[in-house]
Protein backbone atom coordinates (compact mmCIF):
# COMPACT_ATOMS: atom_id res chain seq x y z
CA UNK A 1 0.00 0.00 0.00
CA UNK A 2 2.97 2.31 0.28
CA UNK A 3 4.84 2.12 -2.76
CA UNK A 4 3.06 2.22 -5.90
CA UNK A 5 2.86 -1.55 -7.20
CA UNK A 6 2.63 -1.82 -10.76
CA UNK A 7 -0.27 -3.15 -12.41
CA UNK A 8 -1.41 -6.63 -12.17
CA UNK A 9 -4.59 -7.72 -13.59
CA UNK A 10 -6.02 -10.93 -12.51
CA UNK A 11 -5.14 -10.47 -9.29
CA UNK A 12 -7.42 -8.96 -6.38
CA UNK A 13 -9.90 -6.74 -7.14
CA UNK A 14 -9.88 -4.24 -10.25
CA UNK A 15 -10.91 -1.28 -7.47
CA UNK A 16 -10.44 -0.81 -4.21
CA UNK A 17 -11.77 2.16 -2.67
CA UNK A 18 -11.25 2.88 1.61
CA UNK A 19 -12.13 5.27 3.70
CA UNK A 20 -13.15 7.98 0.57
CA UNK A 21 -14.12 11.72 1.31
CA UNK A 22 -14.24 14.62 -1.10
CA UNK A 23 -16.01 17.79 -0.56
CA UNK A 24 -16.34 20.43 -2.10
CA UNK A 25 -15.09 23.52 -0.30
CA UNK A 26 -17.80 22.86 2.75
CA UNK A 27 -19.92 20.38 1.33
CA UNK A 28 -18.41 16.82 2.04
CA UNK A 29 -20.32 14.89 -1.27
CA UNK A 30 -18.65 11.72 -0.27
CA UNK A 31 -18.57 10.59 3.60
CA UNK A 32 -15.98 7.62 3.94
CA UNK A 33 -16.98 4.44 0.49
CA UNK A 34 -15.65 1.73 1.10
CA UNK A 35 -15.69 -0.66 -2.09
CA UNK A 36 -14.23 -3.39 -4.04
CA UNK A 37 -14.79 -4.21 -7.66
CA UNK A 38 -13.73 -7.49 -9.17
CA UNK A 39 -12.64 -8.51 -11.78
CA UNK A 40 -15.66 -9.07 -14.52
CA UNK A 41 -17.79 -7.98 -12.13
CA UNK A 42 -20.84 -5.57 -13.10
CA UNK A 43 -21.42 -2.79 -10.31
CA UNK A 44 -24.30 -0.36 -11.03
CA UNK A 45 -24.47 2.46 -8.83
CA UNK A 46 -28.33 4.00 -7.59
CA UNK A 47 -29.09 6.66 -6.21
CA UNK A 48 -30.80 10.38 -5.76
CA UNK A 49 -29.27 12.93 -7.54
CA UNK A 50 -26.60 15.18 -5.58
CA UNK A 51 -26.09 11.66 -3.53
CA UNK A 52 -22.49 11.62 -4.96
CA UNK A 53 -22.69 8.95 -7.49
CA UNK A 54 -20.52 10.90 -10.39
CA UNK A 55 -18.21 11.69 -8.00
CA UNK A 56 -17.55 8.54 -6.29
CA UNK A 57 -17.00 7.65 -9.89
CA UNK A 58 -14.65 10.23 -11.05
CA UNK A 59 -12.41 10.00 -8.01
CA UNK A 60 -11.68 6.10 -9.34
CA UNK A 61 -9.90 7.43 -12.23
CA UNK A 62 -8.92 10.78 -10.28
CA UNK A 63 -11.19 13.29 -12.57
CA UNK A 64 -11.90 14.16 -9.26
CA UNK A 65 -9.14 14.62 -6.47
CA UNK A 66 -10.12 12.21 -3.23
CA UNK A 67 -10.32 14.29 -0.34
CA UNK A 68 -9.18 11.31 2.27
CA UNK A 69 -8.80 8.03 1.89
CA UNK A 70 -6.95 5.33 -0.74
CA UNK A 71 -8.39 4.49 -4.35
CA UNK A 72 -6.64 1.43 -5.44
CA UNK A 73 -6.93 0.89 -9.70
CA UNK A 74 -5.50 -2.39 -10.94
CA UNK A 75 -3.59 -2.62 -7.87
CA UNK A 76 -2.07 0.84 -8.11
CA UNK A 77 -2.90 3.06 -5.38
CA UNK A 78 -3.86 6.19 -7.70
CA UNK A 79 -4.49 8.18 -4.60
CA UNK A 80 -0.17 8.45 -4.19
CA UNK A 81 1.14 11.50 -5.29
CA UNK A 82 3.96 9.04 -6.93
CA UNK A 83 1.89 7.47 -9.12
CA UNK A 84 1.73 8.79 -12.99
CA UNK A 85 -2.00 8.84 -13.71
CA UNK A 86 -1.70 8.65 -17.10
CA UNK A 87 -0.48 5.41 -17.40
CA UNK A 88 -3.48 4.07 -14.99
CA UNK A 89 -6.05 6.28 -17.14
CA UNK A 90 -4.59 4.43 -20.47
CA UNK A 91 -6.35 1.58 -18.78
CA UNK A 92 -9.59 2.87 -17.63
CA UNK A 93 -12.07 3.58 -19.59
CA UNK A 94 -14.79 6.47 -19.26
CA UNK A 95 -18.27 7.43 -20.77
CA UNK A 96 -19.69 10.32 -19.95
CA UNK A 97 -23.22 11.56 -19.90
CA UNK A 98 -22.40 14.35 -22.88
CA UNK A 99 -20.56 11.51 -24.92
CA UNK A 100 -18.06 13.74 -25.31
CA UNK A 101 -16.42 12.56 -28.60
CA UNK A 102 -13.92 15.19 -30.02
CA UNK A 103 -16.18 17.38 -32.52
CA UNK A 104 -12.97 18.34 -34.37
CA UNK A 105 -12.45 15.26 -35.24
CA UNK A 106 -14.13 12.05 -37.61
CA UNK A 107 -15.20 9.15 -35.71
CA UNK A 108 -12.37 6.67 -36.56
CA UNK A 109 -10.05 9.67 -35.65
CA UNK A 110 -11.85 10.19 -31.92
CA UNK A 111 -10.97 6.27 -31.86
CA UNK A 112 -7.45 6.12 -32.94
CA UNK A 113 -5.90 9.81 -31.33
CA UNK A 114 -4.97 8.07 -27.71
CA UNK A 115 -4.42 4.76 -28.96
CA UNK A 116 -1.38 6.68 -31.17
CA UNK A 117 -0.57 9.40 -28.89
CA UNK A 118 -0.41 7.42 -25.61
CA UNK A 119 -0.12 3.65 -26.29
CA UNK A 120 2.17 4.99 -29.44
CA UNK A 121 0.27 2.28 -31.70
CA UNK A 122 1.29 2.60 -35.63
CA UNK A 123 -1.47 4.22 -37.38
CA UNK A 124 -2.23 0.74 -39.41
CA UNK A 125 -2.62 -0.73 -35.82
CA UNK A 126 -4.61 2.15 -34.28
CA UNK A 127 -7.01 1.89 -37.17
CA UNK A 128 -7.55 -1.86 -36.97
CA UNK A 129 -8.16 -1.78 -33.72
CA UNK A 130 -10.46 1.22 -33.86
CA UNK A 131 -12.82 -0.51 -36.47
CA UNK A 132 -13.17 -3.93 -34.86
CA UNK A 133 -14.43 -1.78 -32.15
CA UNK A 134 -16.39 0.26 -34.12
CA UNK A 135 -18.00 -2.90 -35.61
CA UNK A 136 -18.17 -4.01 -31.96
CA UNK A 137 -20.83 -1.30 -31.44
CA UNK A 138 -22.35 -1.47 -34.53
CA UNK A 139 -20.91 1.72 -36.24
CA UNK A 140 -18.73 0.26 -38.70
CA UNK A 141 -19.85 1.82 -41.75
CA UNK A 142 -19.68 5.77 -39.91
CA UNK A 143 -15.75 5.47 -39.27
CA UNK A 144 -15.70 8.73 -41.69
CA UNK A 145 -18.93 10.47 -40.06
CA UNK A 146 -18.24 13.74 -37.82
CA UNK A 147 -19.81 13.22 -34.47
CA UNK A 148 -22.50 16.07 -35.18
CA UNK A 149 -23.55 13.78 -37.87
CA UNK A 150 -24.92 11.00 -35.75
CA UNK A 151 -27.78 10.68 -33.28
CA UNK A 152 -27.13 10.70 -29.44
CA UNK A 153 -27.21 7.23 -29.05
CA UNK A 154 -24.42 6.60 -32.18
CA UNK A 155 -22.34 8.98 -30.73
CA UNK A 156 -22.81 7.34 -27.41
CA UNK A 157 -21.72 4.17 -28.84
CA UNK A 158 -19.04 5.84 -30.57
CA UNK A 159 -17.67 6.82 -27.01
CA UNK A 160 -17.52 3.51 -26.34
CA UNK A 161 -15.70 1.66 -29.21
CA UNK A 162 -13.36 4.57 -28.34
CA UNK A 163 -12.65 4.01 -24.68
CA UNK A 164 -12.65 -0.03 -25.91
CA UNK A 165 -10.06 0.98 -28.52
CA UNK A 166 -7.18 1.29 -24.98
CA UNK A 167 -8.23 -2.24 -24.15
CA UNK A 168 -9.32 -0.99 -21.37
CA UNK A 169 -8.95 -3.45 -17.67
CA UNK A 170 -11.99 -1.13 -16.54
CA UNK A 171 -15.03 0.88 -17.99
CA UNK A 172 -16.67 3.42 -15.95
CA UNK A 173 -20.11 4.74 -17.24
CA UNK A 174 -21.47 8.22 -15.77
CA UNK A 175 -24.86 8.14 -16.54
CA UNK A 176 -24.37 6.89 -20.03
CA UNK A 177 -28.28 7.12 -21.17
CA UNK A 178 -29.32 9.84 -19.49
CA UNK A 179 -28.98 12.71 -22.28
CA UNK A 180 -30.51 10.63 -24.78
CA UNK A 181 -33.85 10.64 -26.51
CA UNK A 182 -35.78 8.10 -24.85
CA UNK A 183 -36.04 6.10 -28.21
CA UNK A 184 -32.16 5.76 -28.37
CA UNK A 185 -31.79 4.70 -24.93
CA UNK A 186 -31.58 0.75 -26.09
CA UNK A 187 -29.16 0.73 -28.82
CA UNK A 188 -26.26 1.90 -25.57
CA UNK A 189 -27.79 -0.57 -23.04
CA UNK A 190 -27.64 -3.66 -25.86
CA UNK A 191 -24.11 -2.46 -26.78
CA UNK A 192 -23.61 -2.57 -22.54
CA UNK A 193 -25.24 -5.30 -21.90
CA UNK A 194 -23.52 -7.02 -24.67
CA UNK A 195 -19.91 -5.88 -22.86
CA UNK A 196 -21.07 -7.71 -19.52
CA UNK A 197 -22.09 -11.02 -21.21
CA UNK A 198 -18.22 -10.75 -22.60
CA UNK A 199 -16.93 -10.13 -19.01
CA UNK A 200 -15.72 -6.37 -19.33
CA UNK A 201 -15.34 -4.91 -15.67
CA UNK A 202 -17.81 -2.18 -15.34
CA UNK A 203 -19.07 0.16 -12.91
CA UNK A 204 -21.88 1.95 -14.11
CA UNK A 205 -23.78 5.21 -12.34
CA UNK A 206 -27.27 5.06 -13.40
CA UNK A 207 -31.07 5.64 -13.26
CA UNK A 208 -32.15 2.55 -15.62
CA UNK A 209 -32.85 0.03 -12.79
CA UNK A 210 -34.11 -2.28 -15.34
CA UNK A 211 -30.73 -2.43 -16.74
CA UNK A 212 -29.21 -2.52 -13.08
CA UNK A 213 -31.45 -5.42 -12.38
CA UNK A 214 -30.94 -7.70 -15.21
CA UNK A 215 -27.32 -6.67 -16.06
CA UNK A 216 -25.59 -6.01 -12.88
CA UNK A 217 -23.88 -8.65 -10.60
CA UNK A 218 -24.42 -5.60 -7.63
CA UNK A 219 -26.01 -2.75 -6.42
CA UNK A 220 -24.77 0.30 -4.51
CA UNK A 221 -27.18 2.47 -3.78
CA UNK A 222 -25.84 5.78 -1.98
CA UNK A 223 -27.70 8.53 -0.09
CA UNK A 224 -26.15 11.33 1.19
CA UNK A 225 -22.45 10.07 0.65
CA UNK A 226 -22.67 7.10 1.66
CA UNK A 227 -23.36 3.71 1.04
CA UNK A 228 -26.69 2.81 2.43
CA UNK A 229 -27.36 -0.82 0.81
CA UNK A 230 -25.50 -2.69 -1.14
CA UNK A 231 -26.05 -6.48 -2.59
CA UNK A 232 -27.36 -8.46 -5.53
CA UNK A 233 -29.86 -6.71 -7.88
CA UNK A 234 -32.83 -8.67 -7.05
CA UNK A 235 -32.42 -7.85 -3.38
CA UNK A 236 -31.56 -4.21 -3.28
CA UNK A 237 -34.21 -3.16 -5.99
CA UNK A 238 -36.68 -5.99 -6.16
CA UNK A 239 -36.44 -6.20 -2.24
CA UNK A 240 -34.67 -3.17 -0.73
CA UNK A 241 -34.34 -3.25 3.40
CA UNK A 242 -33.93 0.87 4.05
CA UNK A 243 -37.09 3.12 3.96
CA UNK A 244 -34.88 5.66 1.69
CA UNK A 245 -34.22 2.84 -0.70
CA UNK A 246 -37.65 2.18 -1.13
CA UNK A 247 -38.73 5.60 -1.13
CA UNK A 248 -36.06 6.29 -3.85
CA UNK A 249 -37.47 3.94 -6.27
CA UNK A 250 -40.81 4.64 -5.87
CA UNK A 251 -39.75 7.91 -7.21
CA UNK A 252 -37.90 6.16 -9.86
CA UNK A 253 -39.88 3.70 -11.06
CA UNK A 254 -43.40 5.80 -10.91
CA UNK A 255 -42.51 9.32 -12.09
CA UNK A 256 -45.74 10.35 -11.46
CA UNK A 257 -45.68 9.30 -7.93
CA UNK A 258 -45.24 12.70 -5.54
CA UNK A 259 -46.38 11.49 -2.60
CA UNK A 260 -43.33 10.10 -1.03
CA UNK A 261 -41.14 13.25 -1.94
CA UNK A 262 -42.46 15.32 0.57
CA UNK A 263 -41.11 12.94 3.80
CA UNK A 264 -37.44 12.06 1.33
CA UNK A 265 -35.07 14.75 1.79
CA UNK A 266 -35.40 18.08 0.17
CA UNK A 267 -32.86 18.46 -2.06
CA UNK A 268 -34.78 15.05 -4.42
CA UNK A 269 -37.67 17.16 -3.04
CA UNK A 270 -37.20 20.07 -4.85
CA UNK A 271 -35.44 18.15 -8.12
CA UNK A 272 -38.69 16.58 -8.54
CA UNK A 273 -40.89 19.68 -7.87
CA UNK A 274 -38.49 21.38 -10.71
CA UNK A 275 -39.65 18.23 -12.94
CA UNK A 276 -43.08 18.70 -12.10
CA UNK A 277 -43.25 22.72 -12.55
CA UNK A 278 -46.16 23.25 -14.95
CA UNK A 279 -46.27 27.16 -16.45
CA UNK A 280 -49.28 28.59 -15.56
CA UNK A 281 -51.50 29.80 -18.21
CA UNK A 282 -50.62 33.52 -18.72
CA UNK A 283 -53.37 35.83 -19.17
CA UNK A 284 -53.46 37.46 -22.42
CA UNK A 285 -52.51 41.31 -22.10
CA UNK B 1 -57.52 55.11 -14.86
CA UNK B 2 -58.06 51.31 -14.21
CA UNK B 3 -61.75 51.35 -15.27
CA UNK B 4 -60.70 53.04 -18.44
CA UNK B 5 -57.99 50.41 -19.63
CA UNK B 6 -60.24 47.56 -18.50
CA UNK B 7 -63.05 49.24 -20.66
CA UNK B 8 -60.44 49.92 -24.32
CA UNK B 9 -59.25 46.39 -24.41
CA UNK B 10 -61.93 44.41 -25.70
CA UNK B 11 -61.82 46.83 -28.57
CA UNK B 12 -57.81 46.70 -28.51
CA UNK B 13 -57.88 42.81 -28.71
CA UNK B 14 -60.46 42.81 -31.44
CA UNK B 15 -58.10 45.33 -32.99
CA UNK B 16 -59.83 48.19 -34.68
CA UNK B 17 -60.07 51.46 -32.75
CA UNK B 18 -55.72 51.07 -32.69
CA UNK B 19 -53.72 49.63 -35.26
CA UNK B 20 -52.32 46.35 -34.61
CA UNK B 21 -48.33 46.45 -34.11
CA UNK B 22 -47.96 44.34 -37.43
CA UNK B 23 -49.75 46.87 -39.58
CA UNK B 24 -47.25 49.71 -37.79
CA UNK B 25 -44.25 47.81 -38.52
CA UNK B 26 -45.57 47.42 -42.18
CA UNK B 27 -46.14 50.92 -42.56
CA UNK B 28 -42.82 52.23 -40.74
CA UNK B 29 -40.98 50.03 -43.24
CA UNK B 30 -42.69 51.19 -46.01
CA UNK B 31 -42.03 54.79 -44.69
CA UNK B 32 -38.34 54.52 -44.54
CA UNK B 33 -38.32 53.16 -48.40
CA UNK B 34 -40.00 56.41 -49.49
CA UNK B 35 -37.51 58.72 -47.57
CA UNK B 36 -34.55 56.84 -48.88
CA UNK B 37 -35.96 57.41 -52.27
CA UNK B 38 -36.81 60.78 -51.76
CA UNK B 39 -32.77 60.77 -50.36
CA UNK B 40 -31.15 59.15 -53.91
CA UNK B 41 -33.54 61.52 -56.04
CA UNK B 42 -32.24 64.91 -54.33
CA UNK B 43 -28.29 63.56 -54.61
CA UNK B 44 -28.67 62.81 -58.08
CA UNK B 45 -30.36 66.47 -59.12
CA UNK B 46 -28.07 68.40 -57.07
CA UNK B 47 -24.69 67.19 -57.39
CA UNK B 48 -22.29 68.39 -59.83
CA UNK B 49 -20.88 64.98 -61.39
CA UNK B 50 -18.27 66.27 -63.74
CA UNK B 51 -16.61 67.66 -60.70
CA UNK B 52 -16.93 64.75 -58.21
CA UNK B 53 -15.68 62.80 -60.99
CA UNK B 54 -12.75 65.00 -61.83
CA UNK B 55 -11.88 65.20 -58.09
CA UNK B 56 -12.73 61.49 -57.27
CA UNK B 57 -12.10 59.73 -60.39
CA UNK B 58 -9.42 61.83 -62.30
CA UNK B 59 -8.34 59.44 -64.93
CA UNK B 60 -5.05 60.89 -65.41
CA UNK B 61 -4.29 60.19 -62.08
CA UNK B 62 -5.26 56.86 -62.04
CA UNK B 63 -3.45 55.96 -65.25
CA UNK B 64 0.01 57.31 -63.54
CA UNK B 65 -0.81 55.43 -60.53
CA UNK B 66 -2.63 52.15 -61.67
CA UNK B 67 1.60 50.49 -62.64
CA UNK B 68 2.50 50.85 -59.10
CA UNK B 69 -0.84 49.49 -57.47
CA UNK B 70 0.52 45.92 -57.65
CA UNK B 71 3.39 46.60 -56.30
CA UNK B 72 2.27 48.22 -53.12
CA UNK B 73 -0.62 45.89 -52.77
CA UNK B 74 1.79 43.04 -52.54
CA UNK B 75 3.92 44.86 -50.00
CA UNK B 76 0.91 45.41 -47.99
CA UNK B 77 -0.17 41.61 -48.21
CA UNK B 78 3.39 40.73 -46.83
CA UNK B 79 3.77 43.17 -44.15
CA UNK B 80 0.35 42.15 -42.86
CA UNK B 81 1.24 37.81 -43.47
CA UNK B 82 4.35 38.38 -41.33
CA UNK B 83 3.09 40.43 -38.89
CA UNK B 84 0.09 38.17 -38.36
CA UNK B 85 2.76 35.30 -38.21
CA UNK B 86 4.51 36.18 -35.55
CA UNK B 87 1.50 37.99 -33.72
CA UNK B 88 -0.24 34.45 -34.00
CA UNK B 89 2.84 32.40 -32.25
CA UNK B 90 3.54 35.04 -29.84
CA UNK B 91 -0.16 35.43 -28.88
CA UNK B 92 -0.30 31.82 -28.34
CA UNK B 93 2.51 31.71 -26.23
CA UNK B 94 1.02 34.43 -24.35
CA UNK B 95 -2.60 32.76 -23.98
CA UNK B 96 -0.64 29.58 -22.66
CA UNK B 97 1.10 31.67 -20.38
CA UNK B 98 -2.20 33.19 -18.83
CA UNK B 99 -3.48 30.13 -18.89
CA UNK B 100 -0.54 28.50 -16.68
CA UNK B 101 -0.60 27.42 -13.31
CA UNK B 102 2.49 29.13 -12.67
CA UNK B 103 1.76 32.78 -11.41
CA UNK B 104 4.94 33.93 -12.79
CA UNK B 105 4.06 33.26 -16.64
CA UNK B 106 0.44 34.92 -15.76
CA UNK B 107 2.09 37.92 -14.12
CA UNK B 108 4.38 38.10 -16.78
CA UNK B 109 1.84 37.34 -19.66
CA UNK B 110 -0.58 39.98 -18.02
CA UNK B 111 2.13 43.02 -18.03
CA UNK B 112 2.87 42.24 -21.55
CA UNK B 113 -0.50 42.14 -22.69
CA UNK B 114 -1.84 45.23 -20.84
CA UNK B 115 1.54 47.43 -21.74
CA UNK B 116 1.42 46.62 -25.79
CA UNK B 117 -2.75 46.72 -25.74
CA UNK B 118 -1.90 50.04 -23.94
CA UNK B 119 0.37 52.01 -26.10
CA UNK B 120 -0.30 53.12 -29.91
CA UNK B 121 1.15 50.91 -32.42
CA UNK B 122 3.02 53.62 -34.05
CA UNK B 123 5.08 53.87 -30.76
CA UNK B 124 6.53 50.54 -31.30
CA UNK B 125 6.80 50.69 -34.95
CA UNK B 126 9.00 53.75 -34.16
CA UNK B 127 10.84 52.04 -31.41
CA UNK B 128 12.00 49.86 -34.05
CA UNK B 129 13.03 52.33 -36.64
CA UNK B 130 14.81 54.32 -34.83
CA UNK B 131 15.75 52.78 -30.54
CA UNK B 132 15.65 49.18 -31.26
CA UNK B 133 18.46 49.62 -33.69
CA UNK B 134 20.33 52.17 -31.55
CA UNK B 135 20.04 50.29 -28.37
CA UNK B 136 20.78 47.00 -29.15
CA UNK B 137 23.38 47.68 -32.32
CA UNK B 138 21.25 45.73 -34.82
CA UNK B 139 20.72 46.94 -38.19
CA UNK B 140 17.31 45.62 -39.91
CA UNK B 141 17.99 44.37 -43.50
CA UNK B 142 14.66 44.04 -44.40
CA UNK B 143 11.68 46.29 -43.74
CA UNK B 144 9.46 42.78 -43.82
CA UNK B 145 11.49 41.59 -40.26
CA UNK B 146 11.17 45.13 -38.67
CA UNK B 147 7.69 45.69 -39.33
CA UNK B 148 7.10 42.24 -38.50
CA UNK B 149 8.26 42.49 -35.08
CA UNK B 150 6.79 45.69 -34.63
CA UNK B 151 3.23 45.03 -35.59
CA UNK B 152 3.81 41.11 -34.24
CA UNK B 153 4.23 42.60 -31.15
CA UNK B 154 1.29 44.48 -30.36
CA UNK B 155 -1.18 42.20 -32.58
CA UNK B 156 0.48 39.22 -30.48
CA UNK B 157 -1.02 41.36 -27.58
CA UNK B 158 -4.77 41.17 -28.54
CA UNK B 159 -4.43 37.69 -30.31
CA UNK B 160 -3.57 36.23 -26.96
CA UNK B 161 -6.31 37.32 -25.02
CA UNK B 162 -8.75 36.25 -28.10
CA UNK B 163 -7.15 32.84 -27.81
CA UNK B 164 -7.25 32.75 -24.54
CA UNK B 165 -11.19 33.07 -24.51
CA UNK B 166 -11.39 30.29 -26.89
CA UNK B 167 -9.42 28.12 -24.38
CA UNK B 168 -11.49 28.88 -21.88
CA UNK B 169 -14.65 28.23 -23.99
CA UNK B 170 -13.72 24.53 -25.17
CA UNK B 171 -16.05 22.35 -22.75
CA UNK B 172 -14.24 21.19 -19.72
CA UNK B 173 -16.07 17.60 -20.90
CA UNK B 174 -13.62 17.60 -23.95
CA UNK B 175 -10.23 17.85 -21.74
CA UNK B 176 -11.90 15.23 -19.66
CA UNK B 177 -12.34 12.84 -22.33
CA UNK B 178 -8.99 13.33 -23.18
CA UNK B 179 -7.33 13.28 -19.89
CA UNK B 180 -9.22 9.58 -19.05
CA UNK B 181 -8.04 8.13 -22.04
CA UNK B 182 -4.67 8.58 -20.44
CA UNK B 183 -3.64 11.78 -22.77
CA UNK B 184 -1.20 14.36 -20.63
CA UNK B 185 -2.01 17.99 -20.31
CA UNK B 186 0.43 18.79 -23.02
CA UNK B 187 -1.53 16.34 -25.50
CA UNK B 188 -4.60 17.46 -24.76
CA UNK B 189 -3.99 21.00 -24.96
CA UNK B 190 -2.21 20.01 -28.71
CA UNK B 191 -4.99 17.72 -30.09
CA UNK B 192 -8.10 19.02 -28.41
CA UNK B 193 -8.37 22.29 -26.54
CA UNK B 194 -5.74 24.27 -29.21
CA UNK B 195 -7.57 22.62 -32.18
CA UNK B 196 -11.04 23.94 -31.05
CA UNK B 197 -10.15 26.88 -29.84
CA UNK B 198 -8.69 28.26 -33.08
CA UNK B 199 -11.75 27.16 -34.78
CA UNK B 200 -13.98 29.22 -32.06
CA UNK B 201 -12.02 31.90 -32.48
CA UNK B 202 -11.78 31.92 -35.87
CA UNK B 203 -14.28 35.11 -36.76
CA UNK B 204 -12.29 37.43 -33.71
CA UNK B 205 -9.00 35.90 -35.60
CA UNK B 206 -10.54 37.14 -38.61
CA UNK B 207 -10.78 40.92 -37.10
CA UNK B 208 -7.58 41.20 -35.79
CA UNK B 209 -5.95 40.01 -39.37
CA UNK B 210 -8.16 43.04 -41.25
CA UNK B 211 -7.16 45.44 -38.50
CA UNK B 212 -3.27 44.51 -39.04
CA UNK B 213 -3.87 45.39 -43.28
CA UNK B 214 -4.42 48.49 -42.25
CA UNK B 215 -2.12 48.99 -39.35
CA UNK B 216 0.66 48.16 -41.95
CA UNK B 217 0.31 51.75 -43.20
CA UNK B 218 2.56 52.46 -39.85
CA UNK B 219 5.37 51.61 -41.66
CA UNK B 220 6.12 54.74 -43.36
CA UNK B 221 7.15 55.78 -39.75
CA UNK B 222 10.47 53.80 -40.80
CA UNK B 223 11.26 55.77 -43.63
CA UNK B 224 10.59 53.89 -46.52
CA UNK B 225 12.62 52.97 -50.18
CA UNK B 226 10.21 53.18 -52.98
CA UNK B 227 9.65 49.45 -53.75
CA UNK B 228 9.05 49.62 -50.13
CA UNK B 229 6.20 51.15 -50.45
CA UNK B 230 2.75 50.14 -49.38
CA UNK B 231 -0.46 51.20 -50.20
CA UNK B 232 -0.75 54.06 -47.68
CA UNK B 233 2.39 55.44 -48.25
CA UNK B 234 1.75 55.43 -51.77
CA UNK B 235 -1.35 57.02 -51.60
CA UNK B 236 0.27 59.84 -49.33
CA UNK B 237 3.25 60.38 -52.27
CA UNK B 238 0.80 60.97 -54.70
CA UNK B 239 -1.52 62.58 -52.92
CA UNK B 240 1.08 65.48 -52.31
CA UNK B 241 1.41 65.82 -55.71
CA UNK B 242 -0.42 68.08 -57.68
CA UNK B 243 -3.78 67.36 -59.27
CA UNK B 244 -5.96 64.31 -59.26
CA UNK B 245 -7.91 65.60 -56.13
CA UNK B 246 -8.83 62.62 -53.72
CA UNK B 247 -8.46 60.03 -56.77
CA UNK B 248 -5.13 58.67 -55.17
CA UNK B 249 -7.09 57.59 -51.72
CA UNK B 250 -10.30 56.44 -53.54
CA UNK B 251 -8.07 54.09 -55.57
CA UNK B 252 -6.06 52.96 -52.23
CA UNK B 253 -9.40 52.68 -50.44
CA UNK B 254 -10.60 50.25 -53.44
CA UNK B 255 -7.45 48.45 -52.98
CA UNK B 256 -7.83 47.91 -49.48
CA UNK B 257 -11.00 46.31 -49.81
CA UNK B 258 -9.95 44.00 -52.43
CA UNK B 259 -7.61 42.35 -49.71
CA UNK B 260 -9.80 42.76 -46.92
CA UNK B 261 -13.01 41.48 -48.21
CA UNK B 262 -11.66 38.11 -49.46
CA UNK B 263 -10.16 37.76 -46.34
CA UNK B 264 -14.12 37.39 -44.87
CA UNK B 265 -14.25 34.65 -47.61
CA UNK B 266 -11.00 32.46 -46.10
CA UNK B 267 -12.46 32.47 -42.86
CA UNK B 268 -16.00 31.41 -44.28
CA UNK B 269 -14.10 28.71 -46.44
CA UNK B 270 -12.07 27.63 -43.33
CA UNK B 271 -15.26 27.43 -41.16
CA UNK B 272 -16.78 25.24 -43.57
CA UNK B 273 -13.36 23.15 -43.82
CA UNK B 274 -12.77 22.56 -40.14
CA UNK B 275 -16.11 20.63 -40.66
CA UNK B 276 -18.11 20.82 -37.81
CA UNK B 277 -20.32 23.31 -36.61
CA UNK B 278 -20.82 24.05 -32.99
CA UNK B 279 -20.29 21.60 -30.24
CA UNK B 280 -21.90 18.55 -30.03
Amino acid sequence: MTAPATATPGAGPVVRISGLHKSFGDREVLKGIDLEVAQGEVVCIIGASGSGKSTLLRCVNLLEQPTAGTVEVLGVEVTHPDVDIDRVRARVGMVFQQFNLFPHRTVLDNCTLAQRTVLRRRRAEAEAVARKNLAHVGLADRAGSLPSQLSGGQQQRVAIARALSMDPALLLFDEPTSALDPELVGEVLTVMRQLADEGMTMLVVTHEMAFAREVADRVIFLDAGVILEEGPPDRVIGNPREERTRAFLRRVLDPTHVEAVTDADPGAAGAVAGGEAVPGSRPLD
Amino acid sequence: MAATTSADRPAALAGRSRMSPRRRAELSRRAQYAVLLVLVVLAAVTVDWARLGESFFNIDTVRALAPRLPGAALNTVVYTAASFALGLALGLVLALMKLSPVRVWRVLATGYIEFFRGIPALLVVLAFGYAVPAAFQVRFDSVVLQIALALGMVSGAYIAETLRAGMEAVPKGQIEAARSLGMSSTRTLVHVTIPQAFRIVLPPLTNEAVLLVKDTSLVFALGLAVSDFELTKLGRDALSRAGGGLTPIVLIGLVYLLITIPLSSVTRWLERTTGYKGHV
